[in-house]
């Protein structure tokens, strides 16, 4: 389904990726791992096409096809999510209209009908639910009043409701004490299926536990060094990541 | 002193006062009002039109904006008045008493008023003029005085008709008013209307003006408001119009103790504009929210320029605009805030925000505060930048496209200044106004 091959990206004309190949097929959750600044979050915001982030060589393809020349909106619509790391805040638009606004936009680019207002209260009620939001903060503007967990809520929110085929977690654990990181990857295992693809990118383990990789890369330096199992996730837990910078400080 | 020199009339100022002179006879007023005329008349040949080196007018020099002076509207024809039945629609399903005015002339069949509510008089500038209504005699010209502002000056020479609207001590309108103000001719004039509305204590009254116009009309409007101890007032002012519309408007009210006034301007049109708004309040614990939003694009200017002054103790005001710019258009604030030394515990607030959606479009903001008072809280503060670039990629990101992603941060942009507004229905009829601009705004 997603393969990125020799990926460059500078960011403000500093390299950030270096050549990354990565190859995850339907159905399949791969784990992405690796120290700060190695460029996790750079590949999460190229594959979204985050302006400034430029992909100076190599491909990401979606299906075949290659998306680094599509806008943001093209790739969501081809079935790309992107759940943020820092969820932006909108004051003045309700999050209700946000996410209709999303889902029929999606719905129009594809060919399909847009969902009535009985229909799509039914899907968001259903989804709020299961993620334990209330309602009544759908009301209010995006994200804003929100706790750090309440946003990234709002994102597995988004997530259920927009059915991506290909989901890209960045750091969905941060700033998450264990009960709400217990919601949020109870709403991400909901979504795992068999033709849907997962890259979950995160700086620790504990995540893993609870939403439990097919494989496992490590990300240093720009690339991947190295490609495993799940108890990849725990070998580093222990040994960290020191190891592979140097690895990837040898690599040509 | 200013000991300036004058300077040579310009064409528009010398048409001006020659339109006066052969307007004179046929202008509405008794005795009185003839003597009110001339004066104003003499002010204006004084002072001219305003012009850059005139502080308040710094950055819309009129003088140099109107080349000419369009010949004076005469009364509306058939044709006129059949085009202004559809006109105010702007204000969308909200109920409210239509009054309205084409060409400047009050149209009695375009408008409802029938079945006053007990307390609520209506009736037209001209016919106060001329039959020396008391309530005018009384107030006309000394709400507020404006002896050094050539265009209100015009005004009252040149004024023909407007509304006069008095509501009664404790009386509350339950229905709107909504003052329609259309520019119908296909040719480019000249309109003056003056407007004297009174709300006594206690009273509570909603008056929505809308004004439109079909051409390159030169439309000098002006309405005196006195808010009465304890009333409560809202007063929204929309102005649409074709690019090469000259629209300036002046505001003048005075507020007692105790009163709630909310005033809003939303700008959604015309070439040149200019709201003036004087606010003074008069009596204590009185609070005022002055608002508006402008949304503008092409070569549009729109200045809206506010005077507030605190003269008694412990009222506060909120003053807070908000403007959209596009292309090579240009946005003005001025506000000035006074605070008269006997106006302790006066609270006020001025913010402002622009934002600028092409790089040549241009906000220029002058805050003043002017205070004289020692226990007072005062503030301003201003803003101006382009669309949220990160904002804008999280819409994108979730499968907005890029022109709906734009509409709807502009939405939210402009919708926290409506937020101002009370009647939910006006709010919801001024936002699809915005989600219109913005349609043309692809387009």
């Amino acid at each position: 389904m997603l393969e990125v091959k020799n990926l460059h990206v500078t960011v403000d004309g500093k390299q950030i990726l270096k050549g990354l190949d990565l190859t995850v097929n339907k159905g399949e959750v791969h784990a992405i791992m690796g120290p700060n600044g190695s460029g996790k979050s750079t590949l999460a915001y190229v594959m979204a096409g985050k302006p400034g982030y430029e992909a100076t060589e190599g491909q990401i393809l979606l299906d075949g096809e290659d998306i680094l020349a599509m806008q943001s909106d093209e790739r969501a619509a081809k079935g790309l999510f992107l759940a943020f790391q820092y969820p932006l805040e909108i004051p003045g638009v309700a999050t209700m209209t946000f996410l209709r606004t999303a889902l029929n936009a999606q719905r129009k680019k594809r060919g399909e009908p847009e969902l009535s207002t009985p229909e799509f209260l039914k899907l968001v009620r259903e989804a709020a639910g299961k993620l334990e939001i209330d309602m009544e903060m759908l009301r209010r503007g995006v994200n804003v009043g929100f706790s750090g967990g309440e946003k990234k809520r709002n994102e597995i929110l988004q997530m259920a409701l927009l059915q991506p085929r290909l989901c890209v977690l960045d750091e969905t654990d941060s700033g998450l004490d264990i009960d709400a990181l217990k919601i949020v990857s109870d709403g991400v295992n909901r979504l795992r299926s068999s033709d849907r693809a997962m890259v979950v990118i995160t700086h620790y383990q504990r995540l893993l536990d609870l939403i439990v990789p097919d494989v496992v890369h490590v990300l240093s330096a720009g690339r991947i060094v190295k490609t495993g199992g799940k108890e990849l996730a725990l070998e580093l837990e222990a040994s960290g990541y020191a190891q592979f910078q140097g690895e990837a400080a040898l690599a040509p | 002193m200013n000991a300036e020199v004058r300077q040579i009339k310009t064409n528009a100022e010398l048409a001006l006062a020659q339109a006066y002179s052969a307007e004179k006879a046929r202008l509405p007023g008794d005795r009185k009002v003839v003597a009110l005329r001339d004066a104003a008349a003499a002010r204006f040949d004084a002072l001219g039109l305003p012009h850059r080196r005139v502080e308040e007018w710094k950055y819309t020099d009129l003088r140099a904006l109107i080349r000419e002076a369009k010949p004076i509207a005469g009364a509306p024809n058939a044709a006129g008045k059949a085009r202004a039945k559809d006109a105010g629609k702007v204000i969308g399903d909200m109920d409210a008493r239509r009054v309205v005015f084409v060409d400047g002339t009050f149209v009695p069949e375009l408008s409802d008023l029938a079945n006053l509510s007990p307390g609520l008089t209506i009736r037209s500038m001209a016919q106060a003029l001329a039959e020396g209504d008391a309530l005018v005699a009384d107030r006309l010209g000394k709400v507020m005085p404006a002896d050094g502002e050539g265009v209100i000056a015009l005004n009252t020479a040149l004024m023909r008709d407007g509304a006069v609207i008095h509501v009664a001590k404790g009386a509350t309108l339950e229905r709107p008013i909504h003052l329609v103000f259309a520019a119908t001719g296909d040719k480019a004039a000249s309109v003056f209307t003056r407007s004297l509305v009174v709300i006594e204590q206690g009273a509570r009254a909603m008056v929505v003006e809308s004004h439109d116009a079909s051409a390159g009309h030169q439309v000098n409007t002006a309405l005196e408001l006195v808010v009465g101890d304890n009333a409560h007032v809202d007063h929204i002012k929309i102005t649409s119009g074709p690019s090469d519309l000259v629209h300036v408007s002046s505001l003048m009210a005075a507020i007692g103790a105790n009163a709630r006034f909310n005033d809003f301007a939303f700008n959604i049109g015309g070439g040149v504009v200019r709201n003036q708004t004087f606010v003074r309040f008069d009596g204590e614990g009185t609070h005022a929210g002055l608002r508006g939003a402008s949304l503008l694009k092409g070569k549009q200017h729109i200045d809206s320029t506010l005077v507030v002054d605190h003269q008694a103790g412990g009222c506060q005001s909120r003053e807070v605009f908000a403007a959209v710019l596009d292309d090579e258009s240009r946005g003005v604030f001025q506000g000035k805030i006074v605070v008269r030394q006997r106006a302790q515990k006066t609270d006020a607030r001025m913010m402002t925000r622009a934002l600028l959606l092409s790089d040549e479009a241009e906000a220029d903001n002058k805050p003043e505060l002017e205070i004289f008072a020692d226990d007072v809280q005062c503030g301003h503060g201003a803003t101006s930048g382009a669309l949220d670039e990160g904002l804008k990629f999280y819409l994108m990101a979730r499968g907005i496209p890029e022109p709906e992603a734009e509409a709807l941060l502009v939405q939210a942009f402009v919708g926290e200044a409506i937020e101002g507004i009370e009647h939910a229905g006006l709010r919801d009829a001024l936002m699809e106004q915005v989600v219109g601009w913005l349609r043309s705004r692809g387009s």
